[in-house]
């Protein structure tokens, strides 16, 4: 595991600055988009014929990048997350995955991202039908430096990769970027946090202002989902004896299920708290207002810590349970209320 | 005149071998008949490849989407020096790779297959990065007709157009079957020819059993400068065994060895054979 703090990089670094860097010092690279520009707007002027859209094709883009990889080149694709992974899956699944080709699929506005969209946007079973192809890597960085400090070695290792594509800003401070490993972003014993995503700021925030209270997490942001760093997860089962995993994926096939799967695997046996979305699509509305909502804003996430927190120093087991904040009406059918 | 004794030759040779891949767990043999001269036409006469071009970037594609025909792909491969014909007998052992669909643990096989409507669009990115990178390569793609149902073939057509992917070739194996059903009473593809033109291929209709025709129609590639081609090649499922072509329920077959024998001599001209076992029908 890294540990946090180490890196800084230049203020004008953007994702398409830097893909756009990198493909122009290796021709290796191809970027492929379905009529979705959003992040490479740029790109075009500066790739020429190595600029490739489309349009609205999700599986012929992916079809299409599995035959550029089968000629030498590491295709970059884009689409949102939702219809990369779902329409385009048995593309990705049998031309990608089975092949093992090192086609990059960038995912965009994943999970809460997708604000105000509704339930047909919300890739928030991205990472489980992701996690399930055989070899498939999967980067989930925390901000925009997080997903610049991974791109090079995401973009250059051999392996098929889903990248759940978060530029958001933030003020955290990465470490350097190692494939397979989560980054240890504060140390403490009361309480075990791991998180993924655009979440992990704003987690952050919550676990800093406890630790004015008193109450010392140790939280890992868990980068990367696949390969995943299991020691981290280990390790701050054994530190802690409650561990909370936040995420805004359901938690069927999510971060949640993965990091019970290991823990159980490996034996050990603590608390494991979701904070995450269990069975329901979330309430669609801008990013603000869906994590509060949700309860994900710094307030709601300082009050569901403090009540996790309160579980290990001797309330009953049957307290543990994280309360969510969706009203029950709107929940009971497993769909959000229109 | 060319004299296609050779390739006829070879043809009837990769026929042989998929009946006898037709036993023992059985093989889709209907597909791998009507498609057996189209292959053998193009590994002999039109494709810019061999067994020691594997790896060579400059070399033609060609790519098997439905793969239930790859019997008549595993004949073709082996007959041209790509590995031993002995290999064929190997065919559903789980100490080899000859399995239903095709694979690139077999030399000479450029994509794996299976599920359908998938390979024009990998064929497209072959064929746009060999125009990228300057390339002679030409990227042949067979389909079958009953395949043509899936939406991803059409998806991937329109951008093979917009793409001017000149140096890409769809060849339709229109042996006139779905699974067990003719496409024509389930979901029609006709006017086929004027469809594909229609999404901006140049199209020619031609008989896909007869050499003269095949050599006609891949004579100049492509058709039209900037456009994608379509060959539409007439078929006949188990063509070359009269007493099952064009028969709808036998598209897979279990043979017992006699009726392997039997195949196999009807193949060479004696009397039609009468098959007594069970065809797989799924609808």
């Amino acid at each position: 595991m890294t540990v946090a703090g180490a890196v800084t990089l230049p203020n004008d670094r953007t994702y398409s600055r830097l893909l756009a860097e990198l493909a122009l010092a290796d021709p290796r690279f191809v970027v492929l988009t379905a009529e979705n520009r959003a992040a490479i707007r740029d790109l075009p002027d500066k790739l020429g014929d190595r600029f490739i859209d489309v349009g609205i094709c999700e599986q012929t883009m992916i079809g299409m990048a599995a035959g550029f990889a089968l000629r030498g080149r590491i295709p970059v694709v884009h689409a949102l997350a939702t219809f990369l992974t779902l329409r385009a899956f048995e593309f990705i699944r049998d031309d990608v995955g089975i092949a093992g080709l090192p086609v990059k699929l960038i995912g965009g506005v994943p999970g809460f991202l997708s604000e105000a969209n509704g339930p047909t946007h919300q890739a928030i079973d991205d990472l489980a039908v992701m996690r399930a192809i055989p070899g498939m890597q999967i980067f989930c960085p925390a901000d925009e430096s997080d997903l610049l400090a991974g791109l090079p070695a995401i973009l250059t290792s051999p392996a098929p990769t889903y990248v759940r594509f978060n530029a958001s800003q933030s003020r955290l401070q990465h470490a350097p970027f190692a494939l397979g490993q989560a980054e240890l972003l504060s140390e403490g014993h009361d309480l075990g946090v791991l998180a993924a995503g655009l979440l992990v700021p704003y987690v952050k925030e919550a676990c800093d202002r406890l630790r004015d209270e008193g109450i010392s997490s140790r939280l890992v942001n868990l980068r990367m989902i696949a390969p995943i760093d299991e020691e981290a997860i280990v390790e701050t089962a054994r530190r802690c004896r409650v561990v909370v995993v936040v995420e805004d994926h359901l938690l069927v096939g999510g971060v949640y299920q993965l990091v019970c799967e290991v823990l159980v695997r490996r034996g050990l046996s603590v608390p494991v708290l979701p904070f995450g979305l269990d069975g329901r699509w979330f309430r669609p509305a801008l990013l603000a207002d869906v994590l509060d909502h949700e309860g994900f804003s710094v307030a709601k996430l300082i009050e569901r810590l403090r009540r996790a927190h309160r579980s290990r120093t001797g309330l009953r087991s049957s307290e543990v349970v994280d309360v969510h904040f969706e009203p029950l009406s709107s929940v009971s059918n497993g769909r959000s209320t229109p | 005149m060319t004299d296609f004794a050779e390739a006829e030759r070879i043809a009837r040779r990769v026929r042989a071998h998929a009946i006898r891949m037709a036993t023992g767990g059985g093989c889709f043999l209907g597909a791998s008949l009507s498609c057996a001269d189209i292959l053998v036409y193009l590994y002999t006469h039109v494709l810019r490849t061999s067994p020691s071009r594997r790896e060579d970037p400059t070399r033609d594609y060609l790519l098997l989407p439905k793969g239930h025909d790859v019997p008549a792909l595993y004949g073709t491969l082996a007959e041209l020096g790509y590995f031993p014909p002995a290999r064929l007998s190997n065919h559903l052992s789980t100490d080899d790779h000859l399995y239903w669909h095709p694979n690139r643990a077999i030399p000479g096989v450029e994509f794996h297959s299976g599920s359908l409507g998938h390979l024009l669009s990998v064929g497209m990115g072959i064929a746009l990065e060999a125009k990228i990178s300057g390339g002679p390569s030409r990227v042949f793609v067979v389909v079958g007709d009953g395949e043509l149902n899936e939406g991803s073939v059409w998806e991937a057509a329109l951008v093979a157009s917009a793409k001017r992917l000149d140096n890409l070739v769809l060849i339709v194996d229109r042996n006139g079957f779905q699974a067990n059903v003719a496409t024509e009473s389930l979901i029609p593809l006709e006017p086929l020819a004027d469809k594909l033109a229609a999404f901006g291929f140049a199209v020619a209709e031609i008989d896909g059993h007869h050499f003269p025709s095949l050599e006609e129609a891949f004579a100049v590639v492509p058709r039209r400068s900037g456009s994608p081609t379509a060959i539409v090649a007439q078929t006949v499922r188990n063509k070359g065994l009269p007493s099952i072509e064009g028969r709808a329920e036998r598209w897979f077959v279990n043979l017992s060895p006699a009726e392997v024998q039997m195949l196999l001599q009807e193949l060479e001209g004696s009397s039609a054979a009468t098959l007594t076992s069970e065809p797989l029908v799924v609808r």
